[in-house]
């Protein structure tokens, strides 16, 4: 048998598809723990790659023979022999390039929605990280919101569709990701604009995102809006495209709500973030649909693969926006925090312009699940 | 720290410097003590769950400007 290599957008195509995967995922225990690939039907056994040196006879009856089966590892080294192994046993089996490094990399464009004349709304999906960026096209021109790292991303996209990025905007200081925003903007003569109560500390020229900006794309004036709600980050600002779509940023999730400690002001913030669920988006129109920066879990994907859906829908199933009592709300995202994104302080500082790590160095600093979300 | 031997894994990718100390603690004796260098990053967390798993000892793990050095006693 030989071995079939797999890149993570074969992976993702599996995810978004809805269909079957098995994944043997040989890395070590607590790393399978804390973070792996998820899909809606996939099934996995984790046997790290050096329980196995021996040989793979004794896992063979744990393999499945009737579904696609994925070996996968940090990086792709440990996979490539464990599924060489599998393939000197009569096992047809593939492993994923770049490992898990490329999967956290690994981003999808996928369309929204149409706008008013003939404008488009693209949401970006990073899978492997629960990352979720947005391009806003009409007639020409593009806007960016909440890009991540990987500039090329969106500047060949832009290039594809023809459209120049004239603004990119970061909803608030990135702590679980490093953003692209500014570079893009350096690349392309765009404006960038970042919440100027988020960016005291940062060392790099910007624009500052103030509540009631609005700027237009293209001719037919599409609009993006700006409205101040802190509690993720006290700069913490949501957009409302074309009146039709409310971009939370990290504020508001589909399962979740925005955690207030990333920058190490939680009992600071508790009561921005409790103002900003329970009184400022309660006043919009319960039809927006809401477009967050992240996804925890994969239920939170749509069929067509997007994470998106009514405000109205999250007011009655959302839990976070259910919690009548402010001293339980206040309990809840403060008490029993999950651990913060890997890296975090590391990150932010990244994303004021005081560091400049190299590629590799952000690669790692940005393995992990985002961890921005209380439930 | 002494050592019966030493196994040289800089420079190695995940899996090798695992097979290659593997091989090494196969031969020297039950309670003797094998010395890696290695410089992937993986190994700080595999090397302690591999050794964990066969029931080998890190007597001491230490990191010397990104080289790492574990000395283990073999079970």
């Amino acid at each position: 048998m030989t071995v079939s290599k797999w890149t993570a957008a074969d992976v993702a195509r599996k995810v978004i598809d809805n269909k079957q995967l098995f994944i043997l995922d040989v890395r070590n225990a607590d790393a399978f723990a804390d973070w792996k690939i998820e899909g809606h039907q996939f099934d996995y056994v984790n046997i790290p790659y050096f329980e196995l040196l021996d040989g793979v006879e004794d896992i063979l009856p744990q393999i499945p023979i009737d579904k696609d089966v994925l070996v996968v590892c940090a990086k792709e080294g440990s996979s490539i022999m464990i599924a060489n192994m599998l393939a000197e046993e009569g096992r047809e089996v593939g492993y994923l390039a770049g490992g898990m490094k490329s999967w956290s990399t690994y981003i999808e464009p996928i369309k929204v929605g149409d706008l008013a004349n003939g404008g488009e709304l693209y949401q970006f999906v990073r899978l492997g990280k629960g990352c979720l960026s947005y391009m806003v096209i009409s007639e020409g021109e593009a806007a960016v919101i909440d890009a991540v790292r990987f500039t090329e991303v969106f500047t060949n996209f832009a290039a594809e569709k023809n459209v120049t990025i004239k603004h990119v905007f970061d909803t608030h200081l990135h702590a679980d990701h490093i953003s692209g925003g500014r570079h893009i903007a350096e690349a392309t003569g765009a404006t960038y604009y970042l919440p100027s109560k988020d960016a005291e500390e940062v060392v790099f020229d910007y624009t500052a995102l103030e509540d009631g900006l609005m700027v237009q794309i293209g001719a037919s004036k599409i609009d993006v809006g700006a409205l101040y709600s802190p509690g993720h980050t006290i700069g913490s600002t949501s957009f409302i495209v074309d009146g039709r779509y409310l971009l939370t940023g990290d504020i508001l999730f589909i399962d979740s709500i925005g955690r207030p400690d990333l920058a190490g002001l939680a009992e600071d913030w508790v009561g921005d973030l409790r103002e900003t669920l329970y009184s400022r988006y309660r006043e919009l129109a319960e039809d927006l649909i809401v477009l967050p920066a992240h996804f925890m879990i994969i239920d939170e994907l749509n069929a067509d693969g997007t994470v998106a859906k009514r405000l109205g829908d999250l007011f009655a199933d959302n839990h976070g926006l259910n919690i009548e009592d402010e001293a339980t709300f206040r309990s809840m995202v403060t008490d029993h925090l999950p651990p913060q994104p890997n890296a975090y302080q590391e990150i932010r500082q990244v994303n004021m312009g005081k560091i400049t790590p190299d590629n590799d160095e952000q690669t790692e600093m940005e393995i992990g699940p985002n961890r921005c979300a209380v439930r | 720290m002494n050592s019966n031997n030493v196994v040289d894994a800089k420079g190695l990718a995940c899996p090798m410097p695992i097979v290659r100390t593997k091989k090494a603690i196969n031969a020297i004796a039950t309670g003797e003590v094998l010395e890696v260098h290695v410089t992937d990053k993986g190994a700080a967390v595999d090397f302690p769950a591999w050794a964990n798993a066969g029931g080998h000892e890190i007597l001491e793990q230490t990191d010397e400007d990104g080289v790492l050095k574990i000395f283990i006693k073999k079970a």
